[in-house]
């Protein structure tokens, strides 16, 4: 018998090697690697440039901007960046939004860091407890001062309608997906016409519905409260897309593990719980994170029915005669821009983390 | 192998029939299985072999005639499917173990949830099964880390971990390399040798020799022939079965 043998080195090449390789292997991709890298220089260097080295870093008001004409105008995000997370919110109950802020990263911390014990405890508390929290000491009440949701703004506005879809559509999307497999003809027919119509009709049209529809539909006296309808709307909305996620994962199960799961005695919404939707889950995990990014993306169109939302905010900012700057409007938009991606590529590297986890603990 | 019936039926089938839309894949089918009888039940594809032993468990339903198990008649009733499959456990051509659970926990779901058992008892009962399949140093690891027999072994530990009166294979060994057919069929004459009931799909003759009480020989949904093993290899009596004997024994 031959001995055992180590695999071969691999071959590491040299800067000068991997750049002919990689980037000069032909006549084309040289002529590809000098157009993409002119390109590459042509747009990032002027930003670069228009962002950093030619902004305006301090200052109170818009003269500081005038003088630096073809750079950022920070000191405008500087001065509204209260505006920008809290809205219109008053100022001395700021502290309330803090608290919120401060319970939300902490709990999704507990959750999303590998190794913090009780995490079944925790996403309980997050998902049962924190809501009410969260409701009582943004609107006020046991003492504390009502704040209009008039006043919400910002960052607050976002994340409350984006939490609020991410924490309502995943449950609702799961049971409206089980509902459109179900052998029973009524359950079926139901999820698939609740799915199909709210698929069918653009957010914006849903928002603007639930702004201005729905009221009138309301009984004289009864006003339904502006954000809550909203709210629903996006609930809904959402939940409609989660499904058909959620259903391509149940379809990819194999009718063995439904079977497997029959045979030893586990009913329905046991094989459910323990066998399928660990699986199907799992396997949506990118999509259902894709959605959740959509959702926290769609948030801005809020603004459109009178919320001033993080791009609403910085909106109506640019608007403002007192920063009128030629670069105002555009920092504006960087920086809320900026923001959201922030927040869309941790969203996006976690799925990332999670997945190599989930995978590394099967090694299927 | 010493035949040790203990009386009364385990399974008794009456004039059962079986459609798929209008394909008839079961016709008129009267068995009945004692206590403690191994079947082997043959036949080429498509005789319906698979689709019979799943109708014992509730996987098919039949639209005539009676299937009834350990006393329970299968009716469309809800609930009734239940009494059925806690008494019958099931093992798999595709071994269908669950792929996100480990070993273990594969065989400690259906006696936590289904029988309630509290946690340690249920690790113990499944470590006891685990060993008599002679895979209990796996216990930790995921299906996907094990061996195709060390799957369908796993498989046959998890369907006992339920205590069931009855085991069904679905051909066990077809989806296994040849090296690994081996381990899992001397699983099963093991359990054989425990007094289990046993209703086996398989084209292993070798094992419907040494371990069957009964042949069940099926052709086109009916059942053509049933024999003692010697009568069934040595005097078969009607020409599909000789013809089916011909091909799988050459």
């Amino acid at each position: 018998m031959a001995a055992l043998r180590r695999p071969p080195r691999i071959r590491v090449p040299g800067p000068i090697q991997w750049m002919h390789e990689n980037l000069f292997s032909s006549a084309f991709n040289s002529v590809l690697t000098l157009v993409a890298a002119f390109l590459i220089y042509q747009t990032v260097v002027p930003f670069v440039q228009w962002a950093f080295i030619d902004a305006a870093w301090s200052g109170n008001s818009r003269d500081a901007c005038l003088t630096f004409e073809d750079g950022a105008c920070w000191p405008f995000i500087i001065e509204r960046s209260g505006q920008i997370v809290y809205g219109f919110y008053d100022v001395a109950e700021r502290w309330r939004v803090d608290v919120v802020f401060i319970i939300l990263g902490l709990g999704l911390a507990w959750l999303t860091v590998p190794g913090t014990p009780g995490k079944i405890y925790v996403g309980a508390l997050m998902v049962a407890v924190f809501p009410i929290v969260a409701f009582v000491l943004l609107v006020g009440g046991f003492g504390l001062v009502h704040v209009p949701i008039e006043k919400w703004g910002g960052l607050l506005i976002t994340l409350v309608v984006a939490v609020t879809g991410i924490v309502v559509s995943l449950p609702l999307g799961i049971v409206l997906a089980l509902g459109r497999r179900s052998d029973l003809p009524v359950v079926k027919g139901l999820c698939v016409a609740f799915i199909e119509l709210w698929r069918g009709v653009p957010l914006i049209t849903v928002l603007f519905m639930s702004a201005n529809m729905l009221p009138l539909f309301m009984p004289d006296g009864m006003t339904i409260n502006k954000l809550l309808s909203a709210l629903i709307a996006v609930a809904l909305f959402s939940s409609a897309y989660m499904a058909e996620v959620v259903r391509g994962g149940l379809q990819a199960i194999s009718k063995g593990q439904y079977e497997a799961a029959a045979a030893v005695g586990l009913g329905y919404w046991r094989s459910m719980a323990f066998v399928i939707l660990p699986q199907a889950l799992r396997l949506s995990l990118p999509n259902i994170v894709g959605n959740f990014i959509g959702l926290l993306k769609d948030t801005s169109l809020v603004s459109i029915i009178g919320f001033y939302d993080l791009l609403g905010i910085v909106q109506a900012g640019n608007a403002d005669a007192e920063w009128a700057t030629p670069n105002t409007a555009m920092t504006g938009y960087v920086f809320a821009g900026a923001l959201f991606w922030v927040m869309c590529f941790s969203m996006s590297r976690y799925a990332k983390a999670l997945e190599d986890n989930l995978q590394a603990g099967e090694r299927r | 192998m010493t035949v040790d019936l203990k009386t009364g039926a385990a399974v008794e089938i009456i004039g059962l029939n079986k459609w798929f839309k209008t394909f008839q894949a079961l016709r008129d089918i009267n068995l009945t299985v004692l206590r403690g009888e191994r079947l082997v039940i043959c036949g080429p594809s498509g005789s319906g072999k698979s689709t019979l032993i799943r109708c014992i468990n509730g996987l098919e339903r039949h639209q005539e005639g009676r299937v009834i198990v350990e006393g329970a008649e299968l009716t469309g009733e809800v609930g009734k499917i239940d009494v059925v499959r806690a008494n019958v456990g099931m093992v798999f051509q595709q071994f269908n173990l669950f792929p996100h659970l480990t070993v273990l926990e594969n065989c400690t779901l259906a006696p936590m949830w289904v029988k309630h058992l509290p946690k340690k008892e249920a690790e113990a009962l499944a470590m006891q099964y685990l060993e008599r399949v002679h895979i209990p140093e796996q216990a930790s690891k995921y299906p996907g880390q094990l061996s195709g027999g060390q799957q369908q072994r796993v498989a046959i530990a998890r369907a006992l971990t339920m205590q069931p009166r009855i085991m069904l294979f679905d051909e066990p060994t077809s989806a296994l390399d040849p090296e690994m057919i081996k381990e899992v069929l001397e699983t099963m004459v093991e359990l054989a040798g425990t007094g289990m009931t046993m209703l086996v799909v398989t084209h292993e003759m070798g094992f419907a020799r040494t371990v069957a009480n009964r042949i069940v020989f099926m052709d086109v949904g009916e059942i053509v022939e049933v024999a003692a093993p010697d009568d069934f290899f040595n005097n078969p009596k009607s020409a599909r079965t000789k013809e089916f004997l011909a091909q799988i024994l050459r």
